[in-house]
């Protein structure tokens, strides 16, 4: 029986359901509470931090000897900042914690917080990022000459050609404001001490244990050996969960000194003010089409807002260098001229969130193509038909290869099933009654499951990417795989016990998965990018090919045949064409115990394999169908339609809600979700009152259909689908609202489109609509 | 410190006895002194439905109620949902429409739309919806969530028929 391509319900699911997840909050309670006194305000300098006499307060002034934050990447144009664990003489955006309590319990410590006065001589902030960039702007860190810390830029040689040969030119300037992934699980850690061996255990909401592990015993400058990271059950991260925040070095750094255990578990307000946030980028794109619609070139100055900090280890590179290398997307182009930068500001660092700046750059490329199509009279679709990339492998003007996939047919399949004939008929006939339907769609390339060639081209000092993948099968014919990757809500350990199933021959309930705990698994960066089910993958199927392979070895010794003749499958080790057979268990005691009868072969069946992949590009079309109200300029999306090409599927089900999730993501960035500061850097948008993640009212039902290009860059034959529908979905859907619009010439290039700034769009073209 | 009161809670049949400040609330009483750690905490401001526990079969925000006021009242959370090792109708739906993903906002749900069967066990699809928008899911897209809900009240008026 073969697992891959079945909709297994999920291995992880029965604990959950019946509240047995164990999330870091739920071991906490006996712990002591931890919490952070923070900045109220966004730039100034430490006067005075007056404390309580009766509490356990530390300021930066007892952390001293703690290093700061410090991520390098090896470019000239990286400016390294660091991040003081606890500030001593200056803040730097509002929420920075400055000062920490310990208490009994975490009313007790909210209570003391509450009584340290902390006296700040109040600067003026730099918030606006763009303001930032001017040539006088005071610089938001004295030790880095100007508010740039990271710079891209490359130009090819034909690119003047191309503008000089234009027949039209297509200029915009679009804005993705802030957002904040909002995992519905808040961070938080707890930091055990262990008196006999001086260990601390630090059990945290993260997505890179190993990471973690690494980057505190460097600040805390204690050997690595001493610290043990677990990822329990984690809700959900989006990258938000990725970095090493100061919170968690000053959680062991207390067990240390206080020789306890101590937990800090964040509030909402905590996360949306002070963990961290993306997408909040002003791109500027001038595009050189031919008359027949293809692109020439494409020119374009992309600013990114990297807030105060500088995430580890991604650094704050993250942002404007994936905007940088991916901007060209899924069109087929020779010349391109780009700078990127990424600009430090006194707000939230920015760190990496599901789809890292490719929601905003192919809400950019898709935007301009809709753009230049209605210039030059030609469809929407087809100006991508002539623009996709159609041979393979691909080389795109900044070197990324992009290796075999389906651009142009999951175009075709998604318009098939849209009906845009039928939809243009009723969009007709409904405008005439005053009702403004639209659609839109949005092509893009999702580069996934890349390995260490890929960080290393941006210069990182930490090169993430390969995974190291243990498996051992034990006396009893079950299996232990230990992966360095660190789902939280994937459903991983399912898709990775059918893969291995497949290896092996045995259920999927035979297998358990270890992750998340540094002491039981190989070193590894967890779970990000739309990796793990490549990589992690990858290395999980070549483990298990290992032992599959000594299994039949020993098979093929004891049945006296050659291993080759051996098939394993249901349990069994069958010798092809007879009746022989041995039950997989049978096969695995023989290993442990009769180890003298394999000659040449090492006792036992544990063997471990490393993946490390260049990277492969998943595929997709949207297409949503809105009808804007342009009296109140809400939008009710009517469908929304997915062709997605993420390889061979290994568990359908989940990926499809891997889509839906990401989808509902895309819909939030492009109608709803917004952080707003305000002049001075006060956030006004700390609770989700205001930050409004949608719900299920908001979120159609999500058509997906599915291509399966077989890609020669993944050992599993599977491409990541982690990110796309949160990629896809913000250019699919704003290019339906100003399809909707089309009758009055309006074109949006701003997300998210809320109905203030429809209602706005609306009423510079005269359209009377509610104040 | 504040003072405390002792107070008996009713919590998936079982009887609590236990000694909490009047401030505190109703989830952290459950998590924290009864030992339900099933029961999550996602905004502690009564938006995202997280902490969403029956209180006399009616679903209520267990962040926004004093445990002191759960005295005398009988409470159900997800803990108490499964008979033993059968799982409940609709944890059985969830599990098989993959209605959940990290699991979090999860326990919330469940309790959510078992309360509103409870009420009225033959809600419209629209209105299965409309009440499921009461709670925020992060992972999911709500559209498993909210065709698991459907199938699980089928299932549910089925058995009462039956």
């Amino acid at each position: 029986m073969n697992w891959i391509g079945r909709r297994l319900p999920r291995l992880e699911d029965p604990a959950l359901l019946k509240g047995g997840g164990s999330y870091v909050a739920d071991r906490a309670s006996k712990a002591a509470a931890v919490c952070f006194v923070r900045s109220p305000v966004a730039r100034g300098t430490i006067v005075d931090i007056e404390i309580p006499s009766d509490g356990i307060i530390f300021t930066g002034r007892d952390l001293v000897d703690v290093k700061p934050i410090r991520p390098i990447l090896h470019r000239p144009d990286y400016v390294a900042i660091g991040q003081p664990v606890l500030p001593v003489d200056r803040v730097s955006f509002c929420g920075q914690a400055i000062a920490v309590v310990v208490a009994d319990d975490p009313a007790l410590a909210e209570d003391v917080a509450e009584q340290v006065f902390v006296d700040i001589d109040v600067a003026d902030a730099i918030i606006d990022f763009e303001a930032a960039l001017a040539l006088d702007a005071t610089p938001v860190h004295p030790d880095a000459a100007s508010n740039v810390l990271v710079e891209g830029r490359m130009r090819t040689q034909g690119l003047d050609k191309a503008f000089a040969d234009a027949a039209e030119i297509v200029t915009l300037d679009v804005r993705s404001h802030r957002q904040s992934a909002a995992p519905m699980e808040n961070r938080g850690g707890l930091a055990e001490y262990d008196a006999a061996s001086g260990r601390v255990t630090l059990t945290a909401s993260v997505q890179m244990p190993h990471m973690l592990r690494t980057g505190i015993a460097d600040t805390l400058g204690m050997p690595e050996s001493d610290l043990r990271v677990i990822a329990p059950d984690v809700g959900g991260g989006f990258g938000q969960k990725m970095s090493l925040f100061p919170e968690y070095v000053v959680l062991v750094w207390l067990a240390r000194k206080l020789k306890r255990s101590v937990a800090w578990i964040e509030d909402r307000r905590e996360n949306l003010l002070a963990s961290a946030h993306g997408r909040d980028q002003a791109f500027s794109l001038r595009g050189a089409f031919a008359g027949d619609g293809r692109l020439l070139g494409l020119d374009a100055d992309l600013r990114s807002n990297i807030g105060a900090f500088s995430c580890y280890p991604v650094t704050c590179g993250v942002e404007p260098l994936m905007a940088f290398a991916e901007l060209p997307g899924p069109y087929d182009f020779a010349e391109y001229g780009v700078r990127s930068r990424g600009v430090t500001t006194n707000t939230c660092m920015m760190a990496p969130y599901r789809g890292v700046s490719r929601p905003t750059l192919t809400f950019s490329m898709e935007r301009m193509m809709d753009v230049a199509a209605k210039r030059l009279g030609i469809d929407a679709a087809e100006i991508r038909r002539r623009n996709l990339i159609k041979t393979f492998p691909h080389r795109s003007p900044t070197g990324l290869v992009y290796d075999e996939g389906s651009y142009l047919q999951a175009m075709e399949v998604a318009l098939d099933a849209a009906d845009l004939p039928a939809f243009r008929e009723r969009q007709a006939a409904m405008r005439e009654r005053g009702q403004y339907l639209g659609v839109g769609l949005s092509v893009f390339s999702e580069r996934t499951g890349y390995g260490t060639p890929a960080y290393a081209a941006r210069g990182m000092e930490i090169v993430p990417g390969y995974e190291i993948v243990d498996c051992s099968m034990d006396p009893s014919g079950d299996v232990v795989l230990r992966i360095g990757s660190s789902p939280h809500g994937q459903g991983l350990k399912t898709s990775l016990a059918q893969l291995v199933s497949d290896e092996l021959g045995i259920e999927p309930q035979r297998i358990r998965i270890i992750s998340g705990d540094t002491d039981a698994t190989p070193y590894g960066w967890g779970t990000f990018a739309s990796r793990s089910m490549v990589i992690a993958g990858g290395a999980s199927k070549l483990a298990a090919g290992k032992v599959a392979v000594k299994l039949k070895t020993i098979a093929a010794t004891l049945m006296e045949t050659s291993p080759d003749n051996i098939e394993l499958k249901d349990g069994w080790a069958r010798v092809s064409h007879s009746n022989q057979a041995m039950e997989i268990g049978a096969l695995a005691r023989a290993a442990y115990h009769q180890s003298h009868r394999f000659k040449g072969l090492l006792p036992g069946l544990h063997e471990s394999a490393v993946y490390d992949p260049g990277g492969t590009f998943s595929n997709a079309c949207h297409v949503a169908m809105v009808e804007v109200d342009i009296e109140t300029g809400g939008v009710r999306i009517e469908r929304f339609l997915v062709a997605e090409d993420a390889g061979v599927l290994i568990n359908p089900m989940i990926v499809d809600g891997q889509i839906t999730g990401g989808v509902a993501q895309g819909i939030a960035n492009a109608l709803f979700e917004e952080i707003v500061y305000d002049d001075t850097g006060n956030l006004l948008t700390a609770s989700f009152a205001d930050y409004l993640p949608p719900t299920a009212a908001e979120i159609p039902e999500i058509e997906i259909m599915h291509m399966e290009t077989v890609s020669p860059e993944s050992v599993t034959k599977a491409k990541g689908v982690g990110e796309g529908g949160a990629i896809g979905a913000p250019a699919a859907i704003v290019n339906a609202i100003c399809d909707a619009l089309s009758p009055f010439g309006i074109e949006l290039f701003e997300l998210p489109a809320t109905p203030q700034r429809i209602r706005e769009a609306l009423r510079r073209a005269g359209v009377a609509t509610y104040a | 410190m504040p003072d405390k009161r002792d107070v008996t809670l009713a919590v998936n049949g079982k009887t609590y006895a236990v000694s909490i400040e009047p401030r505190r609330s109703l989830a952290d009483v459950l998590r924290d002194d009864c030992g339900l750690t099933g029961t999550h905490l996602g905004c502690e401001h009564g938006v995202c439905g997280a902490c969403t526990v029956l209180v006399n079969d009616k679903p209520v925000r267990s962040c926004l109620m004093f445990g002191v006021q759960a005295e005398g009242k009988v409470v159900r959370t997800v803990e108490g949902l499964a008979d033993g090792d059968t799982l409940h109708p609709l944890q059985q739906a969830f599990w098989e429409n993959h209605g959940l993903q990290c699991g979090f906002c999860t326990p919330g749900f469940l309790m959510l739309a078992a309360g509103a069967l409870q009420e009225n066990p033959d809600m419209s699809d629209d209105d299965i919806k409309d009440v499921l928008s009461s709670n925020l899911c992060r992972c999911t897209g709500y559209q498993n969530i909210v065709k698991a809900v459907r199938l699980a009240a089928r299932e549910m008026r089925a058995r009462t028929r039956a």
